[in-house]
């Protein structure tokens, strides 16, 4: 049987069309640039990302419209993560660009890989299928690997990448091995058919499908890094370049937030009973060891990387409680989440010189003797992942804990706050050392600054606080993706 | 004509917007920050003086309101106004700030700005704690206040001062992010996060007895009730003396006015339920505290075990209410309880407010708090110790002075209640003038010690003009308590309405 050929309508991919059009434009002009004009890979860049955002805005429909035979859909879930998600790519470009210089790695690839993983997640965001869901995922994933390998004279770097090249195959194994599961006894691999397959095939298959849910969660457990499977996550954060982890620490948090929607909520909705079970002790775990293993790092990164962590099983929490609410609880959380951690690593970027690596806690040791300014930016940082007001950490963790309660599961918001005093203590020590120690006789350097890095980093801190004291149009936005 | 006024977004916002000047003046020019932080200061004390004068005695009311929708997506609302409870704590905070600022004058030398910034961003946020009708915006000053009082104990500390503020924020938040919970929960229950919404929210009795304990946990932390006052010596001990002020003076009533605003009116059943709880924590620290307060040797320690010791008046008077109503004296009893409470706090943010600054005053000259490096004071600071005296007398309750008037209050009405709990209640008189009668008799008297005293000099004319305009303000609270009980009556009279109500 053949069906005749459609044409496809192309104008809600126009966002992924022009990404890729524009990025092997970056590819070809780079090759011709000497090592001086740079910086126009990097212009380029930055318009590839403006362009997609402003493709978007154009192509942004009033209702979801789907495309290429269902498996793609524009919808303002799509349309708001797109815009976060290209947003604080550019974000992550600025911040790491005297880094990469300092470091011998300001080469074009970096930033060809970027888009290219910025155009994985795009399509993760807007895939409706299975298959594209699956694509997306390893167009990031492949993206990342040799990014972090990237800097091919360090050890460490090439140490995680391996890593989580084996991890994360691994995990798209697993991954692609429920999703056979299900195409197997449903025989579609479309998201729109799936949710009445499965309804329909349940009574019959319900081992079979428990199997496949399980092995859907753990694939996504291990991109989200959820708890017990984060391994990857501390040793790539500590071993990759600082300006790789940036952008591994924000982006890509919310394209996973989107696959987990895409997935569990819009494909398997009939199996919500058994995933918020999972949810529910992944986010508990998560949450546990993230905090508590946080606080014996000395490395800010691997710090970071034990928050990340945490700020997981957070997010997951929205998501268990599978009502609309709690899904925009979840939503708001990721976005304002990959906003605060650009600030963090964004900081500990400008402080990552070539001769003073920071990276070690003790390396921020009286950073508001020497640099008020940044001290003061890490700081506001700091109380938002800790979730205290007037920051906008505390108004996500609110509405997380809000959807968390209205579905009577008031016990798990308690854990939440209890776990996350634990989280306070470790985060208060960063400002602890920047603001009450003196700084060490060999970090009196003063920091070379850009200047458009200090605005942008102060103006990306800054936002914390107003989105904290005016999170309503954000949030309407996300509730507005799921109504 | 202030009726027209956003009175209360004013006080609020004039001292955070003022900080952040000050913040942005710098270290360049101290002389002019603090210049800054003066003006700003003294225009937030007299904006806040209509609060007073156009006050209206006569409802329990609201006044003042401000209501504005904020976060739509979760009702949550710009909500505030005062009542007879709020409005004496908002003027003492103001007040307070404006002696901080000139206290810390010559003393602070280190960032003099940011010092300065803090405290009055703190004013900001304590204020807005106490004018708060909706409860997440409550809960947002109540926390956002920790910042920059962590930063003032971390910065401006003594030795061990990391240990203390970490020790003091974690606290605090473990108390606070249960009643969080709670909150929310109230919201599901009541579709509103309006305090008043609360206020008229039927819960059954396991429902009252969960969320009082949240709150007892966070507002007990804060106040702070025995078991769970550890943090405040150690922060006190710590704290720069204007830290300490703002903590005695402010922060610790913010427990007290967060048992009448929540605890008593929403939970009424739980509160009546669980008194035996509070009525044994209060009087463990006025009895068991104030025997520890007798055995220091640090005078900021002292005084801060002091502070439990009061505090713990202040949380008997509010949940004996309860013991005297069905003892069969009604009403006026309770009512006495209550405002005995309510005035103590306020006496209290003087006398301590005035005990931490002789401290400073001395520990300028000395760079020591230990009772045992003084002696003979008297001698070289006769000025000084005339103050010092009188403060003293206050904190052990001398009738004249404002002290005296919220012990008596309370143990008056305790005595209604039953007479074993009047009786250990009134122990303080003893053991309070025991332990600060004896640090000042080491401190001040006797032979003069050493050379170190021996080269003191008398308070200069700035130190004179906090410490006398405190000494007025105990000497009229106490001589004429009337202008502020009667501001707090009605407020009062509605809130027992509000106790007898089981809302089960």
């Amino acid at each position: 049987m053949t069906a005749p050929f459609i044409q496809p309508d192309l104008m809600p991919a126009l966002p992924e069309m022009v990404m890729l059009a524009m990025t092997c434009l970056v590819l070809v002009v780079d090759l011709f640039l000497p090592q001086e004009k740079r910086g126009f890979t990097l212009l380029l860049s930055i318009a590839t990302l403006a362009l997609a955002i402003a493709a978007v805005l154009v192509v942004a429909p009033p209702n979801a419209v789907s495309s290429f035979g269902g498996s793609f859909v524009l919808d303002h879930l799509a349309v708001v993560l797109k815009i976060a998600t290209c947003g604080i790519t550019i974000l992550v470009f600025v911040y790491s660009r005297d880094y990469l210089i300092d470091n011998d790695i300001y080469r074009g690839e970096y930033y060809v890989l970027g888009l290219f993983a910025t155009l994985g997640m795009m399509v993760m965001i807007s895939a409706h299928s299975f298959l594209l869901v699956y694509l997306g995922l390893e167009l990031l994933s492949l993206s990342l690997y040799a990014m972090i390998a990237f800097n091919r004279n360090s050890l460490p770097a090439s140490e995680s990448a391996m890593k989580y090249f084996v991890l994360g195959a691994m995990a798209s194994g697993l991954l692609l091995y429920g999703i056979s599961i299900f195409y197997g006894v449903t025989g579609t691999l479309d998201i729109n058919q799936l949710s009445a397959a499965v309804s329909s095939q349940f009574a019959l298959h319900p081992v079979a499908l428990g199997f496949a849910l399980t092995f859907i969660v753990v694939g996504l457990s291990f991109k989200l890094g959820a708890v017990p499977f984060h391994m990857w996550l501390p040793d790539v954060y500590q071993g990759s370049p600082t300006s790789v982890t940036l952008f591994i620490g924000t982006a890509p948090k919310i394209a996973g937030f989107a696959m987990a929607i895409r997935l569990l909520v819009d494909g398997l909705g009939d199996l919500q009973v058994d995933w918020s079970q999972m949810l529910t002790a992944l986010a508990i775990a998560s949450m546990a060891v993230g905090n508590i293993i946080a606080i014996a790092q000395t490395n800010f990164k691997r710090m970071l990387a034990y928050s990340t962590i945490s700020h997981v099983g957070f997010i997951l929490l929205g998501i268990l409680s599978a009502t609309a609410n709690g899904y925009a609880s979840a939503m708001f959380y990721t976005i304002t989440y990959a906003i605060t951690a650009a600030v963090a690593f964004g900081v500990l970027l400008v402080l990552n010189r070539k001769g003073s690596e920071a990276e070690n806690i003790s390396d921020l040791c009286g950073l508001n003797d020497s640099n008020p300014w940044y001290a003061a930016l890490l700081a506001i940082a700091m109380f938002s992942m800790a979730g205290v007001p007037p920051t906008v950490g505390f108004y996500a963790k609110l509405s997380v804990l809000q959807a968390v309660i209205q579905v009577d599961m008031v016990w798990l918001a308690v854990a939440a706050v209890l776990f996350s005093v634990i989280g306070l203590f470790y985060y208060l020590r960063v400002v602890k050392v920047m603001y009450f120690d003196k700084p060490l006789p060999e970090q009196t350097t003063t920091i070379k600054e850009a200047l458009d890095v200090k605005l942008l980093l102060g103006a990306n801190s800054l936002s914390l606080i107003v989105l904290g004291i005016f999170p309503s149009t954000l949030m309407a936005y996300c509730i507005l993706s799921f109504s | 004509m202030y009726a027209d006024w956003p009175l209360l977004s004013l006080v609020i916002w004039t001292p955070i917007l003022g900080g952040i000047l000050v913040l942005f003046a710098g270290d360049r020019e101290p002389s002019g920050a603090r210049k800054i932080a003066l003006v700003v200061s003294i225009a937030t004390f007299l904006l806040t003086l209509p609060l007073y004068t156009q006050f209206n005695t006569e409802t329990h009311l609201m006044q003042f309101v401000e209501r504005q929708p904020w976060i739509a997506a979760f009702d949550i609302e710009y909500y505030l106004g005062i009542d007879g409870i709020s409005m004496p704590l908002i003027l003492l905070t103001s007040f307070t700030t404006v002696i901080v600022v000139i206290s810390a004058w010559e003393v602070i030398q280190y960032r003099a700005s940011q010092y300065m910034a803090a405290f009055l961003i703190m004013e900001g946020f304590m204020i807005g704690t106490f004018s708060a009708l909706d409860s997440i915006l409550f809960y947002i000053f109540f926390e956002a206040m920790l910042i920059p009082m962590f930063l003032v104990i971390g910065v401006w500390g003594g030795a061990n001062r990391i240990y203390a503020t970490l020790k003091f924020f974690l606290y605090t938040f473990i108390g606070s992010v249960l009643m969080l919970v709670a909150l929310i929960y109230m919201y599901t229950q009541a579709d509103s996060f309006a305090i008043f919404d609360f206020h008229h929210l039927r819960l059954s009795l396991t429902e009252q007895v969960l969320i009082f304990l949240a709150f007892l946990v966070a507002f007990a932390v804060k106040v702070p009730m025995w078991p769970v006052h550890t943090w405040l010596p150690d922060a006190h001990v710590e704290a720069p003396t204007g830290g300490s002020v703002i903590l005695a003076a402010i922060m610790l009533k913010i427990g007290g006015y967060g048992f009448l605003r929540f605890s008593l009116p929403i939970t009424p059943a739980a509160s009546a339920e669980l008194d035996w709880l509070i009525i044994t924590m209060s009087l463990t620290a006025v009895v068991y505290i104030g025997f520890v307060a007798l055995v220091q040797r640090d005078m900021k320690k002292l005084i801060a075990y002091s502070s439990i010791a009061h505090m713990g008046f202040v949380t008997l008077g509010f949940f004996i209410v309860f013991r005297i109503v069905n003892s069969g004296y009604g009403d006026q009893g309770a009512a006495l309880a209550l405002e005995g409470g309510m005035v103590q706090m306020v006496s209290h943010g003087f006398i301590s407010g005035a005990m931490f600054l002789c401290v400073g005053v001395m520990y300028d000259r000395m760079h020591s708090r230990q009772i045992a490096d003084y002696g003979g004071v008297a001698n070289t600071m006769p000025v000084f110790a005339a103050f010092m005296v009188f403060f003293a007398m206050s904190n052990a309750g001398l009738p004249g002075t404002s002290g005296f008037v919220g012990e008596f209050m309370v143990i008056l009405a305790s005595f209604k209640a039953s007479f074993w709990i009047a009786f250990l209640a009134a122990t303080t008189l003893i053991l309070g003038a025991a332990y600060t009668l004896w640090m000042v008799k080491r401190v001040l008297y006797g032979e003069v010690a050493n050379d170190n005293v021996a080269a003191l000099t008398d308070i200069n004319k700035r130190e004179f003009l906090f410490l006398g305009v405190l000494a007025l303000a105990v000497l009229a609270l106490g001589l004429w308590p009337d202008p502020l009980v009667e501001v707090m009556h009605p407020t009062i009279e509605n809130l027992l309405n509000h106790i007898a109500n089981p809302k089960i």
